[in-house]
């Protein structure tokens, strides 16, 4: 893998074989010495643009483990402040030696830019752009999904036949793209369901079925409902009256959790808007999986970051795959 | 190139026969003992001892603990191989301190695995003691390691290359040595 940019590109196989990675991964997490030296002397520089708390905590929590060396930057207190350009900043990450950047951008595409442009040799992790996409999100969402349903047994399966309703602002979810593509890769029916001034355009050209009713999606029994959160940093033109009226249509209460089934899930991706789109009731429920999606996050990275930087960079004359040196 | 078979079924048996006795012998008793394959074939060669260990008039089979231990994140030439699947690591409930631990792998070649499964032990824990078991050894060390529990011997040229093959995975047990020297 040279960049992860969209779960577009990830094959139903490349999918599965990074979910059993981070298996291994998360056995790391559980030992005595939670470190391995997998990465020692590579450098990840998480490159955030955008505010967040737990995608760049868990990166470079996952950083650490492997040993690798990691370098912060936010736009705030930076240069960035100053003017300078995505350009100048992929140049000095390039001058300063990064083997990998993990990128937060406002804008979508910004990590493919940083990808296709030349400025960097570094492998590319999209951690969020804009309005596009957030792949280790869907990641750690379908690994959450698969440890719940096979336990022990996770390993090489797939999510075929599992039918998950995505609920909330689909329009601005990053979370919401990468997951639709990447849970429908790996065999699941998605479902989304929104107000209708929160659905995108083209919304059918998704891998996704449409409805507006949260009431009838919970009637049919979905193996998972995945909240979004209302994002009011985005909400720039009334998308709908009040957050009173959006929270009993479309939030996830406490009554609502009682008529969904009791082996279902309820997933978020955090942060919560609790009382708004999910009740405290609902998140904190036995069903609710958000702490687990947090630890189960920093496996993903792990796994997505082992297989960027270890390996040959761009091979040339190297000993075949599978042949090994005893 | 000719593929020379070295060991069959039974010679396999015998050999990992020999190995348990030894360990046995070695460790005084079946006690405290923790027997960790390196995937693939060390795995299931580790499973095929646990198995001959309990058959063993004396030793109580409940105190055989057999595990996986994968050394891909250990590995010195990580990034100069392309990139390699992690397997599954397992360590068996009461753990490796104190514990007298037998790695088991197919063939030792460099000996940079074991160094590899060294560095992994020294993350898990802190046994008393660590040995080696290995169906083959073939020579070329690079690092001061050897085995204590050795099945065959095998002098070869670095040209040359050893195909071991268990029941388990490949469905047939026997080693054969290929390469560019005749047989």
């Amino acid at each position: 893998m040279r960049h992860l940019l969209s779960t577009q590109d990830l094959s139903r196989e490349a999918a599965i074989a990074l979910l059993d990675v981070a298996e291994d991964m998360s056995d790391v997490g559980e030992r005595e010495v939670k470190k391995i030296p997998a990465l020692r002397g590579k450098t990840v520089v998480n490159l955030f643009f955008e505010d967040s708390t737990r995608t760049r905590i868990s990166f470079e929590a996952a950083a650490k483990r492997l040993s690798a060396d990691v370098i912060n930057f936010s736009a705030k207190g930076s240069s960035v402040s100053k003017g300078e350009s995505l350009k100048d900043t992929a140049q000095t990450l390039a001058a300063i030696g990064a083997d990998a950047v993990v990128i937060r951008h406002g804008s979508s595409g910004a990590p493919r830019v940083l990808a296709d442009s030349g400025w960097i040799d570094a492998g590319i992790v999209n951690a969020g752009d804009g309005t596009h996409e957030h792949p280790t999100q869907a990641l750690l969402d379908a690994f959450t999904i698969r440890r719940r349903l096979h336990g022990a047994a996770s390993r090489g399966r797939d999510l075929d036949g599992v039918t998950i309703t995505i609920v909330g602002d689909i329009l601005h979810s990053r979370v919401a793209r990468s997951n639709a593509w990447l849970l429908t890769t790996l065999g699941a029916q998605v479902h989304v369901v929104a107000p209708a001034t929160l659905l995108p355009l083209g919304i059918e050209s998704w891998p996704v079925s449409v409805g507006y009713d949260l009431d009838a999606a919970v009637a049919s029994g979905p193996d998972v409902v995945m909240m979004l959160r209302i994002q009011s940093e985005r909400m720039h033109a009334a998308f709908f009256p009040t957050a009173r009226e959006y929270s009993r249509q479309w939030g996830f209460d406490d009554e609502r959790l009682a008529r969904l089934p009791a082996a279902s899930l309820v997933m978020h991706p955090g942060p919560m808007n609790r009382g708004l789109e999910i009740s405290a009731g609902a998140a904190d429920s036995p069903q609710s999986t958000v702490l687990e999606q947090v630890s189960n996050g920093v496996s993903i990275r792990m796994a997505v970051l082992y297989l960027l930087l270890s390996g040959e960079r761009l091979t040339s004359g190297s000993p075949q795959a599978g042949e090994v040196t005893r | 190139m000719t593929a020379r078979i070295v060991l069959h079924q039974a010679d396999i048996t015998r050999a990992l026969t020999r190995i348990s006795h030894e360990i046995l012998e070695s460790n005084r008793g079946s006690n405290d003992l923790v027997l960790l394959g390196i995937p693939t074939r060390g795995v299931a060669l580790a499973n095929r001892i646990g198995a001959i260990l309990g058959s063993i008039d004396g030793v109580d089979a409940s105190t055989i603990t057999v595990g996986a231990l994968d050394v891909t994140m250990y590995r010195d030439d990580l990034s100069r191989n392309p990139t390699r699947a992690p397997s599954p690591t397992a360590i068996p409930a009461g753990g490796i301190d104190g514990k007298t631990v037998v790695l088991v792998d197919d063939v030792l070649y460099s000996g940079r695995t074991i160094r590899a499964a060294l560095d992994a032990i020294n993350d898990l824990g802190r046994p008393r003691a660590v040995r080696l078991a290995t169906l083959v050894d073939r020579g070329h060390r690079e690092l001061p390691i050897r085995a204590d529990f050795v099945g065959k011997n095998l002098p070869t040229s670095t040209s040359e290359r050893i195909n071991v093959r268990i029941q388990e995975i490949d469905g047939i047990d026997e080693v054969t040595i290929e390469g560019s020297t005749p047989a």
